[in-house]
């Protein structure tokens, strides 16, 4: 059975599948003939090398980079290249490699503001104030209260996150992509540059989140201690290509995946990009 | 707010902050005190030019300091605002003055549209550039276009003396006042707009555009909605300059010189900062009658207007750079600075005030 087949079949169960994807940069093949099933409700972890894709291949789902080939299914639809406006209506979120906030806006509007595009008010009831509008304005808030709540920000809602530690900003920038209540959150490197201390706070917030909102998890992460005490399975990356795509236990048992990541001393500082 | 001021079992003025305070004190003053001890020449020369610039600068700042889209463009929708009031008002002549006023606004707003889509593809300095092109291509449409200026010779037209609800409104303090009421709605209206949820989107494109999108927040309608809002608001400020301050209008007006000085007025006053752009103008109109004062009594004759000019130019520059280096974020911040060294000591003395 053909891989297409395979995607094809289990699309309208799977959160998220990838077919046969491929995506260069002039002569560098970032990505070259993924496919790949993310099952509603697990926690994925994308694991590989600097350089190997995997902050690509998000790039890809939220359609902020298109694909050369293969296509992309989020919610049993299936896009050639997916629209990032329409992204948070589609449920899914992400966070970034490098911080992504609104360095301007309050901690509390930093995540608020994730909630604005199911607004139904327009700018002029809003200036307004009619009663829709701040009827939404306060759910908004009070919702963005709750979760500021779940990730212990509460302390810092009217700060500027400029002012915030790197640790306390990543976690605000997860709160926000959180607050819309996801269906899939796309999470790249979201420990990087955090204290052991730090990480583990971090680990228990990405369990709750999956299991309080019931969503699906994609994971990005250098940490193989953290990927394999919270993933349900780990897919490796290296130059462009899956090489390993299974249990923790099997990707640690994986001779390819030992040979091109576990077993040799890599470089696991965070790399660049979006 | 007042159900703290419930709780806490507080009388009179609930829970109003020492800002809401500020503003309402400047506001008495603005209304009250200063129509009754103020002079002609400080109405004509002083306040009511200081508050369409600020006016001006505030449109500039929902534009440049909250979206980040730079324009300099500014002077262009104040001609906009200016000529279709004037129009409307000669070719249109029983409609009231206000609706003549909202109208141009919304006139200057449809061609702020317009030359807002190179937005939606060019940034920071190529979006400016495209910008200029606004200033130059309506400076030369009221140039060419005789219909404009009512085919007047001089191509300076002379718009019909305010009139409010039936009210000459001839004297300075009149002007003033009319000018006042204007500023203060918009600035109330602009308000608004910031700290509502599209006033957070539009701190959102100008701090990430990308994770903007990625959460949902129409980038693209976003910046046109800021591109018309500022030139709303810029264009009453041209309504403004040309029926309350100079009671003439002519495309030299407002040349890039002037769209240049608006922009000085939001980078002195402070980016994203409503204060700012009134700190801003406020500086931008007494700073050359405070320097020729003192050119004056400095050099004396030496200090002709030529000198006087060129020396404002010059100043203006390296306080422009001062400020970009040592305060990016403006008077503002200084008086933010300054505020909150001296609100412990008049905080007791507003307390005391309420009880
Ligand atoms: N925007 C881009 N322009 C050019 N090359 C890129 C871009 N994004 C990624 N790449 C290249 O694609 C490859 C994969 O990068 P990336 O997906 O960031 O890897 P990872 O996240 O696994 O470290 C690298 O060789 C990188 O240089
Ligand atoms: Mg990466």
């Amino acid at each position: 059975m053909s891989a297409t087949l395979v995607v094809a079949a289990v699309e309208d169960r799977a959160a998220l599948a990838i077919e046969s994807l491929s995506l260069s940069f002039g002569g560098v093949m970032a990505l070259s003939g993924i496919d790949l099933t993310v099952a509603p409700g697990e926690i994925r972890a994308v694991i590989g090398p600097n350089g190997a894709g995997k902050s690509s291949l998000i790039n890809v789902v939220s359609g902020l980079y298109r694909p050369d080939h293969g296509r992309v299914w989020l919610g049993g639809r299936s896009f050639a290249a997916v629209p990032t406006d329409r992204l948070a209506a589609l449920g899914v979120a992400r966070t970034f490699q490098n911080l992504a906030l609104f360095k301007g806006l309050s901690v509390l509007d930093n995540v608020a503001v994730g909630l604005n595009h199911g607004f139904r008010a327009g700018v002029f009831a809003q200036i307004a104030g009619l009663p829709g509008a701040r009827r939404e304005r306060a759910a908004a808030q009070e919702r963005a209260a709750a979760v500021l709540d779940f990730f212990h920000l509460t302390d810092m809602r009217d700060r500027l996150v400029g002012t915030l530690s790197y640790g306390v900003q990543k976690r605000v920038e997860l709160a926000r992509a959180v607050v819309a209540r996801p269906r899939l959150l796309l999470l790249d490197e979201p420990m990087a540059g955090m204290t052991l201390t730090e990480k583990r706070e971090l680990t228990g917030f990405i369990r709750a989140i999956r299991d309080e909102l019931q969503a699906t998890i994609v994971l990005i992460e250098h940490d193989i201690g953290v990927v394999m005490g919270l993933s349900d399975r780990v897919a490796v990356l290296d130059y462009g290509r899956l090489i390993g795509d299974g249990t923790p236990e099997a990707i640690r048992a994986n001779q390819a995946v030992i040979d091109a990541y576990l077993g040799v001393a890599h470089d696991l500082e965070a790399g660049e990009g979006i | 707010m007042s159900d703290i001021a419930i709780k806490t079992g507080r009388r009179s003025l609930p829970g109003l902050s020492p800002q809401a305070f500020g503003v309402a004190a400047l506001l008495a003053i603005a209304f009250g005190v200063v129509p009754l001890v103020g002079s002609e020449y400080l109405f004509d020369a002083l306040l009511t030019p200081f508050l369409v610039l600020s006016l001006a600068g505030l449109g500039l700042n929902l534009l440049t300091g909250y979206t980040g889209q730079v324009s300099l463009g500014s002077s262009a929708f104040m001609a906009v605002g200016a000529y279709a009031a004037c129009n409307l008002a000669f070719r249109l002549p029983g409609l009231p003055f206000l609706v003549d006023l909202v109208a141009a606004g919304v006139i200057a707003a449809a061609v702020g549209l317009v030359f807002g889509l190179p937005s939606l593809r060019l940034r920071g300095f190529y979006l400016a550039v495209s910008t200029l092109a606004a200033q130059f291509f309506v400076q030369w449409v009221f140039n060419k276009i005789g219909w404009f200026s009512n085919d007047s010779a001089s191509g300076i037209v002379t718009p019909p003396p305010l009139s409010i609800a039936g009210i000459a409104v001839t004297s300075p303090v009149g002007r003033y006042l009319f000018t006042l009421s204007v500023v203060v709605a918009v600035t109330a209206l602009v308000w608004r707009l910031v700290r509502s949820p599209t006033g957070s989107a539009l701190i959102a494109v100008r701090d990430h555009e990308t994770a903007a999108r990625v959460i949902g927040i129409p980038v693209l309608r976003t910046k046109l909605l800021a591109f018309a809002v500022s030139s709303f608001v810029i264009g009453i400020a041209g309504v403004l300059w040309a029926f309350a301050y100079l009671r003439n209008v002519e495309p030299a007006g407002f040349n890039l010189d002037r769209s240049f000085q608006i922009l000085f007025i939001v980078i002195i006053g402070g980016l994203a900062s409503l204060r700012g752009a009134f700190l801003g103008a406020a500086l931008i109109v007494i700073f050359p009658l405070g320097l020729a004062r003192l050119g004056d009594a400095l050099l004396g004759g030496l200090f002709d207007s030529g000198v006087l000019e060129m020396s404002q130019r010059v100043v203006l520059g390296l306080l422009i750079i001062v400020f970009l280096i040592a305060e990016p974020a403006g008077l503002s911040a200084l008086v933010d600075r300054m505020t909150r060294r001296i609100t412990p000591w008049i905080t007791p003395w507003i307390t005391a005030g309420r009880a």
